[in-house]
Parts: structure tokens; C-alpha cells; sequence
């Protein structure tokens, strides 16, 4: 028995894979679509402020009673830029999740079916789980009045940067994570799981000099270390403290004897950004 | 080959090509792929000169189980073909390998012109696809949905208004463009998704069991727009159902089950090559009753709670039944055959209804995930 071959449209076979504009189109209507949502779920937006706050305002008072205040400059002032950065990486990573809510409701079909690559889905995707997690972010950035930090234009634009630079390494790798995740319980519990340990062990609420050498192994390995620095050092440039405060309070990530340059740091999480976009993508490839 | 009559005159084009091209499903239970349609192909569709569906011994085996077995038809442009047959009967594996969702494992398959194993990127470009679970966003309002389908789907941009505003008058749910669809009801949702499917003026309309799980008055009106779909837009429409009254509508019906097309025909060619009449019997002894009928040479099938004799002249023939079957018989029912019928003639099997309840407890689940 012969299989005669099948009769197409066109005489050679040429296939019509999107082109660029059409890419870009489809990273725009999904990053779109994520703003939509997070707009219409207002409680999700109030929640995510929770957290930030109890560390900000709670935790902040209740260690400076512990930690000396220099020249001005005591721990509430210390930890602001660390709870932004914990703001940020929690809404990335959680925003993540709306893959596997996608999944849960059908609307992945729709996508997975499309005629558009993955990858531009899921770049779109970490868009919008990025422009989210800045835009709390920075809601979180303009309470320093309230503890006595001084913020300029250029120090808010620079934190911004930061902020969606982190936001969408985080959010690639949630969404990594969810894509190879089925049920919705399960990716809340490998989310709390790690999210928690990330938070602590990256500076964002104690200075990392210092630190037993096995702690500071474990910070230097966290990636998050590298985007919460650059936050805390900018904010605390603009706040011109005391060499004696400085000294208490220092910035900046030491890795083999030298200071990291900020650069650096930020070149490792944009590295660190398209490692967990691949992933990412390649996760959302197997997914059907 | 245009042994058919009977084709209801309000099918144009569909009606032409299911002449040309009846008894293709026929051959597939050989596995032979016959050279058919090349003529009404080039005849219906100039600007394709290819069928809107085509395939040949297309199958798909998953290990040992043989899920689709040597399928072989073609579907004319702007006709309505049904896949008809129970559950894992093999449609939805079937519509999967046409819409590029599962690779083929033997045959091929090509789709509003192009090759699904070769051409997947263009064949996704030209088909609109209603999937049997919902797959809206219910947090987007219809409008929203509408959009992002358009985009995903490459309208383009100066087009997407005007054909959200056609879709959606063809569903009649322009007044409720602006509704989040969490408002909506499932009939609502499945008809929003049928306008979806139509956004981007695909060739090829895949239905997979698009009534399932709702009521007979949501699944006529979704008719309507189905057919209103083809008139207005000539697009090809390919459902699968396991609902008989529901295949009428189509032009022609392909009978799978076991993963092998057992007839394909228009609905009545269907009838008539089972009989012309349809006499259903409820005696005290069924078993007996059908041993008995069998070997006086009757051309009996079994079913639940009755035996079913496919006759001619059936209200003559009732006195000689009753006579052969020598039982008490409690009930005779003497009607034209139903597509009901006609498969039970050829499975032995009739659909039954627990897979008609058990798909539609999986949508009602869908459904009331979705309204969380």
C-alpha cells in the first residue's frame, strides 16, 4: 500500500512562520493582557503590600531598638531599599503564576495554538510580570519620606531600573518553574519554599559584611544578592551618611577579596535574566 | 460516482462536492488511499484548487493502541463534515493531527491547502479551532478576548475593529462586547469562542463537540450560528459530535469508532443504506428474540432494553416479526431509521449515553472552575 503524497497549495513546501512585526505584536497584546488583569484584581495589587509593610514599618522599629542609630541613619532607613527589592521579587514571582492559572482555565490552549512562537509568549509574559512587580516596587520607593529617606528624581528613575531588571530575571524564572509545574498548590508550595530562604539570605534585610563565612558562602550563591545590592546602594549614595554610619551600614557585595562594581552586579542579573528566559521558553515548550 | 441523490437543495457547493466525492470513506476501511477529488477540488475551490481537508491513511499510534487507523477522506471547500462516534472513538486524535496539535504517526494529512506535518505554522494561520473545554478569559471582557485573538492570529490592525464588530453581530453578542466573560452564561461562552474561531476568516472551522453539555435550546441557536458561520463567511466547517440529531445538520457524516471510518455518506444515504425502516422490538427474552430473527434471516442488531430490525415496509413486516420471535413482545416501535440507527447497524454498538454524561460532567467542571 502507497501513500500518495498529498496535493498543497503551493508547489514547493514553504511554511509561514511569523515574522518579526508579528512577534513583537504578540509580546505587546500578552504583556497587555497581564496589566489588564492585575488591574481588575485589586485585591491581589492591596496584598501585595502586606508583606512589605509588616517588614518595613514592624520589623524596621522593632530592630532599631537593637541596632544603633548613627549620625541618623538607623535600620528603618537600612532596610527600605530591601523591602522594595522583597516587593519586587515577590509580585514577579507570583505573577508567574498566572501560567499555571492559564493552564487551570484553558486560556494556554488559546495561546498554545496560535500561530506565534513560544518564546514570544512567554516574553511577553515576563514583561508584564516585570512591569507589574516594578510598578509595586516603586509604590513601595515613595513611602521613604515616611521613615526619613531622601529621594531625588534621578535616584527613583535609577531604582526603577534596577527594579525591572530583577523583576524580569525573577519573573523568567517563575515562570520556568510554573511551566514545568501542573497544579496550582504545587507551584504555591515550591514558591514559598524558595522565595522565603532567597528573601533572607540576600542582604535585603541585614548587611552581608561581616557574616559567618558558611552564611556568606550562601548569600554569594543567591542570586538575588546581586539585584538587591544595586537598589541599597543607590538609595543609600543619595542619603549622604557619615563615614561612621557607612561604616555600620555598608553596601556592595565582596566576592573573592574584591568589591563587586555595580555593574558587575547588574550585568549578573541580567545574565542570570536570559539563562531563566531560556528556561523559561524551553518549559513552555513542552507544555501542551 | 455520483450514485447520491437526495442532497437537501440548501447546500450549494458542499452539496456538489459530497456528489464527487462520496464513497471516499468507503474505501478507507482497505486503508486505500483513492485519487479522489482532484477534479471537485480544482472545480470548488479555484483560488486553492485543493480539497479544505484531505487525508489519507492518516493515523496515530500511542505504543500498542492504535488510536486512528489508516483514516482516508476529503472535505470540500464550504461544506460541513461530521465525525461522528463515541468517546475515544478517535475524532478528538483525529481533529489534534489536523489542527498540527499531535504529530502524525503513518499517513498524511493537508489542511485548507498546506501539509500538517510540513506546513504546521501556515496551517495554524488558516484554521479557526473551538476546543471542548473552554478556553476564554474570564477576568477579559468579550471585546478584550477578541483582541488578543485577533493580534495572536495576525489581523491586521486597521482590520481587527471591523471584524470584532462582524463576529460578534454574527453570534448576536454585540450588546454584551464590553461584559467581562465572567458574566456570561455557557452557552454564551461557547458561542463568544465560536466568534473567536471566525475572527481571522480561517478556512477550515474546527468544532471539537461543540454543544456538549448544554441545553437543546442554547445547541440550536449555536447551529444557527454555526450554519449562518458557513452562508455568510464560506468558511468549511469539521465537527466531531457524538450527538445523531446534531450530524443531520452536517453535509456529510463519517461513522468512526476503533480509530477506522466504518461509513461515511451524507446523513440520508446513511438511512438508506441501513433500511428502510427501523423496527424496534421489547420482548420478554431479547437474546432469544434476536437468535430467532438472525437465523430466519433478518438483519438484526441488539440494543439496550429492544432488538432493532432494519427492514423495508416495516408496519407490513410487524405481524411476520412478532411470529418469528415467538415470544411475548411488550412494545413495538416502527420508525425511519436516525442516524442512531445507522450506527448501531454499523458497530453493533449504539452511542451510548454514559459517554454523552461523562464529557458533560468534565465541561461542567470547566465550567464552574471557571466561575470561581
Amino acid at each position: 500500500m502507497t501513500v500518495l503524497p498529498i496535493r498543497t497549495a503551493t508547489a514547493q513546501i514553504v511554511d509561514q512562520p511569523p515574522s518579526l512585526g508579528e512577534e513583537l505584536r504578540t509580546i505587546g497584546m500578552v504583556w497587555q493582557r497581564e496589566l489588564i488583569r492585575f488591574e481588575r484584581t485589586r485585591s491581589r495589587i492591596l496584598s501585595g503590600f502586606i508583606q512589605p509593610f509588616v517588614f518595613l514599618f514592624v520589623l524596621g522599629y522593632g530592630m532599631s531598638t537593637l541596632t544603633p542609630t548613627i549620625h541618623g541613619f538607623g535600620f528603618t532607613k537600612f532596610v527600605l531599599p530591601g523591602v522594595v527589592a522583597m516587593t519586587v521579587s515577590t509580585t514577579a514571582i507570583g505573577s508567574a503564576i498566572s501560567i499555571v492559572w492559564d493552564r487551570e482555565f484553558g486560556f494556554l490552549r488559546e495561546m498554545l495554538v496560535a500561530p506565534v512562537s513560544r518564546a514570544a509568549l512567554v516574553v511577553g509574559k515576563c514583561l508584564g510580570g516585570a512591569t507589574i512587580a516594578s510598578t509595586q516596587g516603586t509604590i513601595m520607593l515613595l513611602l521613604a519620606p515616611l521613615v526619613g529617606v531622601h529621594l531625588t528624581v534621578a535616584v527613583v528613575f535609577e531604582v526603577i531600573g534596577c527594579e525591572l531588571l530583577m523583576a524580569l530575571t525573577l519573573t523568567a524564572f517563575g515562570i520556568s518553574v510554573a511551566s514545568r509545574i501542573q497544579s496550582m498548590e504545587g507551584f504555591a508550595v515550591v514558591m514559598q519554599l524558595m522565595l522565603f530562604p532567597m528573601l533572607f539570605l540576600s542582604g535585603a534585610l541585614f548587611p552581608l559584611a561581616g557574616l559567618p563565612t558558611w552564611l556568606g558562602v550562601i548569600t554569594r550563591l543567591n542570586p538575588l544578592t546581586y539585584a538587591v545590592d544595586p537598589v541599597r546602594h543607590i538609595v543609600q549614595a543619595a542619603q549622604h551618611l557619615t563615614p561612621q554610619a557607612a561604616a555600620r551600614f555598608p553596601v556592595g557585595v565582596s566576592l573573592f577579596g574584591t568589591t563587586l562594581p555595580m555593574g558587575a552586579e547588574l550585568g549578573i542579573v541580567a545574565a542570570l535574566a536570559v539563562a531563566f528566559l531560556a528556561l523559561a521558553v524551553s518549559g513552555f515548550r513542552r507544555t501542551g | 460516482m455520483a450514485q447520491l441523490e437526495g442532497v437537501s437543495p440548501d447546500r450549494s457547493a458542499g452539496a456538489l462536492a459530497g456528489e464527487a466525492e462520496a464513497g471516499v470513506g468507503v474505501a478507507a476501511e482497505a486503508g486505500v488511499a483513492t485519487e479522489v477529488g482532484a477534479g471537485a477540488g480544482a472545480r470548488l475551490a479555484p483560488e486553492r484548487g485543493v480539497a479544505a481537508v484531505e487525508t489519507r491513511a492518516l493515523s496515530k499510534r500511542y505504543g500498542s493502541l492504535q488510536a486512528v487507523h489508516d483514516v482516508s477522506f476529503s472535505v470540500a471547500a464550504g461544506e460541513i463534515f461530521a465525525f461522528l462516534g463515541p468517546n475515544g472513538a478517535g475524532k478528538s486524535t483525529t481533529i489534534s493531527m489536523l489542527c498540527t496539535l499531535l504529530r502524525p504517526s503513518g499517513g498524511a494529512a493537508s489542511v485548507a491547502g498546506f501539509d500538517v506535518a510540513r506546513q504546521p505554522e501556515a496551517v495554524r494561520r488558516h484554521i479557526g479551532l473551538v476546543f471542548q473545554e473552554q478556553t476564554l478569559d474570564d477576568h477579559l471582557t468579550a471585546e478584550e478576548n477578541l483582541r488578543f485573538h485577533a493580534v495572536l492570529y495576525h489581523v491586521p490592525a486597521e482590520r481587527v475593529a471591523e471584524r470584532i464588530s462582524r463576529v460578534l453581530e454574527l453570534v448576536a453578542l454585540g450588546d454584551r462586547r464590553r461584559d467581562v466573560v465572567s458574566t456570561f452564561s455557557g452557552g454564551m461562552a461557547r458561542r463568544l469562542e465560536i466568534a473567536r474561531a471566525m475572527l481571522h476568516t480561517p478556512a477550515v472551522l474546527f468544532l471539537d463537540e461543540p454543544t456538549v453539555g448544554l441545553d437543546p435550546q442554547t445547541r440550536a441557536l449555536i447551529w444557527d450560528d454555526i450554519l449562518r458561520m458557513r452562508e455568510e463567511e464560506g468558511v468549511t466547517v469539521f465537527l466531531t459530535t457524538h450527538y445523531m440529531d446534531e450530524a443531520d445538520h452536517a453535509g456529510r457524516v463519517a461513522i468512526i469508532d476503533h480509530g477506522q471510518i466504518v461509513a461515511l455518506d451524507t446523513p440520508d444515504a446513511l438511512r438508506r443504506s441501513v433500511g428502510e425502516d427501523t423496527v424496534e422490538l421489547t420482548t420478554a427474552d431479547d437474546a432469544m428474540a434476536e437468535q430467532r430473527l438472525r437465523e430466519a434471516g433478518w438483519q438484526v442488531r441488539r440494543a439496550e432494553g429492544a432488538v432493532v430490525v432494519f427492514t423495508a415496509d416495516g408496519e407490513s413486516q410487524v405481524a411476520k416479526l412478532i411470529d418469528v420471535v415467538k415470544a411475548p413482545v411488550r412494545n413495538v416501535h416502527v420508525h425511519r431509521p436516525t442516524l442512531d440507527d445507522v450506527f448501531l447497524h454499523y458497530t453493533g454498538r449504539q452511542i451510548r449515553d454514559e459517554t454523552a454524561e461523562s464529557s458533560l460532567s468534565a465541561r461542567g467542571r470547566a465550567f464552574h472552575a471557571r466561575r470561581r
